[in-house]
């Protein structure tokens, strides 16, 4: 059988995938802290990413592809699985024999995520276009759409249900993704799995702690 | 502490009756009486039996063999856990006295697709066969028995392979698993002989061929949610898994046909 067909083959696409965007959101999440310096210094961050073109169409397109495999993968493998037992228990597995939910609900948490990235990009990609000039340059005003956005309560309050919901799926995704490229390692995978709750939580509290700001403060 | 205890306790099973593999199969409320906290669980269904046949009703079916934790033939989930509440613990070498006096118990069979049910509580696992069949054996030229220590092995090595040798082969992973996956018992064995000298000639059409007979057989795909390695009654671990899927790769990468 061909290894992209494979039970393993596509977890492994899910892995890689997963991967590239995690690294891509913490990224994100750290440039995006310069908003708390300022307005300007968030747009300017804002404008030297869009200015250097062969870097933001770059990212583009492999951020795309990554969420495009991910997803059919995802709903792919998701589907198999959920086929495989026709005859449901009356019981689930429980005490010391439970998993884990984060690790159960990858299916749920990550179908939220494609619908906040949809409204995400909605919201700020293709959103209002606001102009600043700062030195004679003039650039997006990102800071303006945010702050127009974040005080809006149900807006503010939404991503920062959303942004706890990335944390689950990386608490998760993270050391998941290790498991299956093949690593795992009685000395490291414990650690793996400990850097995989520490860094979701770093992601989902550092972008979560925007909207809040923005609220609270302009 | 064992012993002999005059203890007698009584509980309400909730057994799954199934007639074969197309009926839709439902649960049935049966008691179970004077049951010693000393009896192992497929004592208690026995002595049940026993009781049902002597007033003329149809026994539960259930597998088991050795009764000693090492052949894999007993199943059962039970209160929603495949081989009972403890880890470690077969079927077979669970107690009644882990069951408080009164408890209700819900008893199912293994339930997946691939492991149809022969009858009630027994299903067919012929499924994990078929994995074997595809490459869980070494070819050796027979003839006079070479000497034991002609091939050194590595201790660590030895372990590990002992250690996955310990897969007693029940599909309490496939049971346990969300998704029905087979991984667990599949990686064992392609650990088993993959990492002993012995096993490397076949290695990579072993690991091909193991992991397309497994999704062949219509079981899911692993979520790494670790519910196997929870369940197993040996202890098997996702460590090898791992080691699969990166042999998949490999073997996947490296195979000329
Ligand atoms: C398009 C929306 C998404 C869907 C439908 C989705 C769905 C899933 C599912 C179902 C799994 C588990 C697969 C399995 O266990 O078989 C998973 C794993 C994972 N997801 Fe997502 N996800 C989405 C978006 C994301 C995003 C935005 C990220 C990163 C920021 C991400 C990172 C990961 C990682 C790292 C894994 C672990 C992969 C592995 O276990 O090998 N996902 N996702
Ligand atoms: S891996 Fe464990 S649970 Fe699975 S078949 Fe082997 S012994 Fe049973
Ligand atoms: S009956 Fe042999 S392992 Fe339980």
């Amino acid at each position: 059988m061909n290894y992209l067909l494979s039970s393993i083959g596509r977890k492994q696409l899910m892995g890689i995938s997963g991967l590239i965007m995690t690294g891509f959101v913490g990224g994100h999440m750290a440039g995006n802290l310069s908003m708390f310096i300022g307005p300007e210094a968030f747009n300017s961050y804002g404008h030297a990413i869009v200015s250097n073109k062969p870097l933001l169409y770059g990212t583009e397109v492999v951020l795309l592809l990554a969420l495009l495999t991910h997803f059919v993968m995802g709903i792919w493998l998701t589907r198999e699985n959920k086929r495989a037992r026709k005859s449901k228990y009356a019981k689930p597995t429980n005490g010391d024999k439970s998993a884990q939910f984060a690790s159960k609900s990858m299916i749920y948490h990550g179908i939220a995520l494609l619908g906040f990235i949809i409204w995400h990009l909605c919201t700020f990609k293709f959103g209002n276009h606001y102009d600043v000039t700062y030195d004679g340059v003039m650039m997006r005003d990102l800071f303006t759409l945010m702050v127009e956005k974040f005080n809006q309560p149900l807006y503010a309050a939404g991503y920062v249900v959303l942004m706890l919901t990335v944390g689950v799926h990386l608490s998760h995704g993270f050391s998941s993704s290790f498991q299956s490229l093949g690593f795992n390692h009685p000395r490291y995978t414990p650690k793996i799995k400990t850097l995989s709750f520490l860094y979701a939580t770093v992601v989902a509290l550092g972008f979560l702690s925007m909207p809040i700001y923005i609220y609270l403060v302009y | 502490m064992g012993g002999v205890t005059a203890e007698r306790r009584n509980y309400k099973l909730k057994v799954w009756k199934q007639n074969g593999p197309d009926d839709s199969g439902h649960f049935e409320e049966i008691d179970a009486k004077n049951i010693s906290p000393n009896q192992s669980f497929l004592e208690m269904l026995d002595q049940v039996n026993q009781e049902l046949i002597e007033s003329g009703k149809e026994p539960i079916t259930f597998d088991h063999d050795c009764r000693e934790g090492i052949c894999g033939t007993c199943s059962l989930v039970i209160n929603g856990n495949p081989h009972g509440p403890q880890k470690q613990v077969t079927t077979c070498q669970l107690h009644m006295r882990s069951f408080a006096s009164g408890e209700t118990i819900v008893i199912e069979p293994f339930r997946a697709n691939s492991f149809p049910v022969v009858k009630d509580l027994m299903v067919d696992r012929s499924a994990f066969d078929h994995i074997i069949q595809a490459g869980g054996y070494i070819s050796i030229k027979t003839g006079n028995a070479v000497d034991a220590n002609s091939i050194p092995v590595g201790k660590e090595y030895a372990d590990m392979a002992f250690n996955t040798a310990t897969c007693i082969g029940c599909g309490g992973c496939v049971a346990a698993c969300a998704n029905s996956s087979a991984m667990l018992f599949t990686s064992a064995k392609i650990s088993h002989l993959g990492l002993l000298p012995q096993g490397q000639p076949e290695h990579q059409d072993r690991v091909l061929n193991m992991v397309n007979a497994m999704d062949e057989a219509g079981f899911g795909n692993c979520s790494n949610t670790g519910a196997c390695e929870l369940a197993c009654p040996k202890g098997i671990s996702l460590e090898n898994i791992a080691r699969m899927n990166r042999e998949y790769a490999k073997a996947s990468l490296k195979s000329r046909s």
